[in-house]
């Protein structure tokens, strides 16, 4: 039988068909094979820093938690609103001076900036973009790719928060082990809290005015508060990753506007699987260390990683999430045409 | 006086900058990203040809926008044209191949003060009170020569008209046997030969740092976006708007603010009139 004559043919397995509907309570191995892959995410996550050795490691995992928030940001707003923006960095520069202004002028401790950046952070870019919010696709792309560059050339021209020097001298967590903790936390309730918002009407709403915008506005919804709102819960995940950015490395400068932090949750959403919200964090579990292996070659990870960026665009746009999803879910056979 | 000469020559390296990505953008709806990558390698081309390989400066400067141009044409026949019609995607492609070239660069070696491409005429002028060097002075002639050329190009040429055609109606063109994936991959090859010439133009002037490619993509975007993205002549306008703020920022407020006005320009284009000055473009798609 040769491949001309035969074709591969997908088929759900059977479990996945029965643990769709009520059935997956009937038992207990359609309820773990559905939990099993939730499972699996939370416990690893959880147990991370037990399993990695070092103290540079460990700083890596809470690098890996910040990319990941904002990579879950940038694939809540891209597919689930519409709105595609390039500026994560944006929302992490925002958020890391908030944080750094509230604790080294006025000495408020870390466990309130974090909350009090994502709030106040998250209100300050949503007026920002409230003016960009009716552009579309390339428009939008292309203004919030320029936010986070005019901001850091306001601060570096004006001078002002330490100018091109940053502000440096600020608390860090209490411990290590918290602030590990803390960000693994932040990711998961994240990711979960999104993934069921998402199915709810308001989530429904927002899913309306990417298909068409023009449909929601006529059935009297005023689509331009939606977005707003989008924007408001995306930023504010985003001045949060920051301000903990901040905590971490007790500083915070102009290179928090820098355009890494706009390409690297991109990428990591395109390799991990774009708009399932899972994926992106499993792209910056991979990628964020690969590229930490690779910083003895300087520059040349960023050439590595674009490369990467590339290939999975071109050759699996669905990411790794999809074809992990395939295979656990369907079975493949040859059969003849 | 000298606000009026600077400003004129500013504007012209700006619109020397814009023009490929406007061509690009206007013919195959590419936002080609990579704009400032193809700006900075055709630099460095030049340069290694000319002092490791001793070839004549002009026969290098030539060669290295032929290779421009053939890179651009790779880089839609390869890469671009799977992901055409995807915003996302072809922004997230471009840039990372913008990206990948130069970081490449970096990584290569090419970075600090000591790459320079020499000027193509010693000597200076007095316009005025203000002395201008020749080099400038060739700089703004070849600039509008080629605006010049390229409208003749696009009115009185086949491949330039069905070009425009396309521009203006894919599908109809389509039907009127007008290959739309060559005459594409002939756009971004034009438009990777236009970042060459301006690169070969402007470079001379200063050092080739390989960050400068980043500010080549802002301002080129600045000034499609003032100008209205696909619309050529738009973009040349606008050039001329930006680079007299520029200088006028320069001289009266501080070489500081000199990209912000580069970037307020561009969030107030969006946001004001997305069109652009001078864009055609439908209404109803870019904004509800």
């Amino acid at each position: 039988m040769s491949t001309q004559e035969s074709r591969k043919e997908r088929i759900d397995r059977g479990i996945k068909v029965r643990s769709d509907g009520l059935y997956a309570l009937m038992s207990w191995r359609e309820l773990s094979y559905l939990t099993l892959p939730r499972f699996i995410l939370i416990a690893g996550m959880l147990s991370l820093p037990f399993l990695v050795p070092g103290m540079y490691w460990q700083r890596v995992i809470s690098i890996v938690c910040i990319y990941a928030i904002l990579a879950l940001s940038f694939d809540f707003l891209a597919h689930y609103v519409g709105l595609v923006s390039l500026g994560g960095a944006f929302f992490i520069g925002t958020g890391g001076y908030i944080a750094g202004i509230l604790n080294s002028y006025f000495s408020i401790p870390p466990f309130l900036t974090v909350p009090l950046a994502a709030i106040i952070g998250g209100a300050f870019c949503t007026l920002l973009l409230l003016p960009c919010l009716p552009l579309k696709g390339v428009y939008f792309a292309i203004v919030t790719l320029m936010y986070p560059l005019f901001m850091a050339r306001i601060i570096e021209a004006f001078d002002i928060f330490g100018g091109t020097d940053g502000l440096i001298g600020i608390d860090s967590f209490a411990s290590s082990f918290a602030e590990q903790y803390f960000v693994i936390c932040m990711v998961l309730i994240f990711l979960f809290g999104l993934r069921r918002f998402v199915t709810t009407d308001r989530g429904l709403i927002f899913t309306a005015i990417m298909d068409n915008d023009q449909a929601v506005k006529a059935s009297g919804i005023n689509i331009t508060r939606y977005k707003a709102l989008a924007v408001f819960i995306a930023s504010s995940m985003g001045c949060m990753a920051g301000a903990c950015l901040t905590h971490i490395y007790m500083w915070s400068g102009i290179s928090q506007f820098a355009l890494d932090f706009s390409i690297l949750p991109i990428a990591a959403t395109v390799i991990g699987g774009s708009g399932s919200l899972v994926g992106p964090i499993l792209g910056c579990l991979i990628l964020v260390p690969v590229s930490e292996l690779l910083r003895d070659f300087g520059t040349l990870r960023i050439v590595f990683y674009s490369l990467i960026l590339v290939g999975f665009i071109l050759f699996k746009s669905g990411g790794i999430m999809e074809f992990g999803q395939r295979k656990y879910e369907q079975f493949e056979r040859w059969t003849q045409i | 006086m000298e606000i009026l000469v600077y400003g004129t020559i500013n504007s012209v390296s700006l619109a020397l900058m814009g023009l490929g990505f406007a061509m690009i953008y206007g013919i195959s709806r590419v936002p080609n990203f990579a704009h400032g990558a193809l700006y900075i390698i055709c630099g460095f081309v030049t340069w290694t040809l000319f002092y490791k390989l001793g070839l004549p400066y002009f026969i290098s400067i030539i060669l290295s926008l032929c290779v421009n141009g053939i890179l651009g044409m790779f880089m839609y026949r390869f890469i671009l044209i799977r992901v055409r019609g995807m915003n996302i995607s072809e922004i997230i492609a471009s840039y990372a191949i913008g990206l990948a070239i130069i970081e490449g660069l970096r990584y290569g070696g090419f970075r600090g003060m000591n790459y320079t491409l020499p000027v193509f005429m010693e000597g200076s002028l007095m316009i005025g009170n203000v002395p201008v060097d020749f080099h400038r002075l060739i700089m703004m002639v070849i600039g509008v020569l080629l605006v010049a050329g390229l409208w003749v190009f696009t009115h009185h040429t086949r491949i330039g008209l069905a070009l425009q055609g396309m521009a203006q109606d894919e599908r109809a063109a389509l039907m009127l046997g007008i290959d739309s994936d060559f005459m594409a991959m002939l756009a971004m090859g034009f438009g990777a030969v236009l970042a060459g010439v301006a690169a070969t133009l402007i470079l001379p002037l200063g050092n080739i740092v390989v960050e400068s490619g980043y500010n080549v993509l802002i301002m080129s975007i600045a000034v499609c976006i003032v100008g209205g993205l696909g619309s050529w002549m738009g973009a040349f306008f606008a050039a001329f708007i930006i680079g007299y703020a520029q200088i006028l920022t320069v001289v009266f407020i501080g070489s500081h603010f000199q990209m912000v006005v580069a970037l307020l320009a561009i969030i107030l284009t969006l946001i004001l009139k997305p069109s652009g000055l001078f864009g055609h473009q439908k209404e109803l798609e870019e904004r509800v």
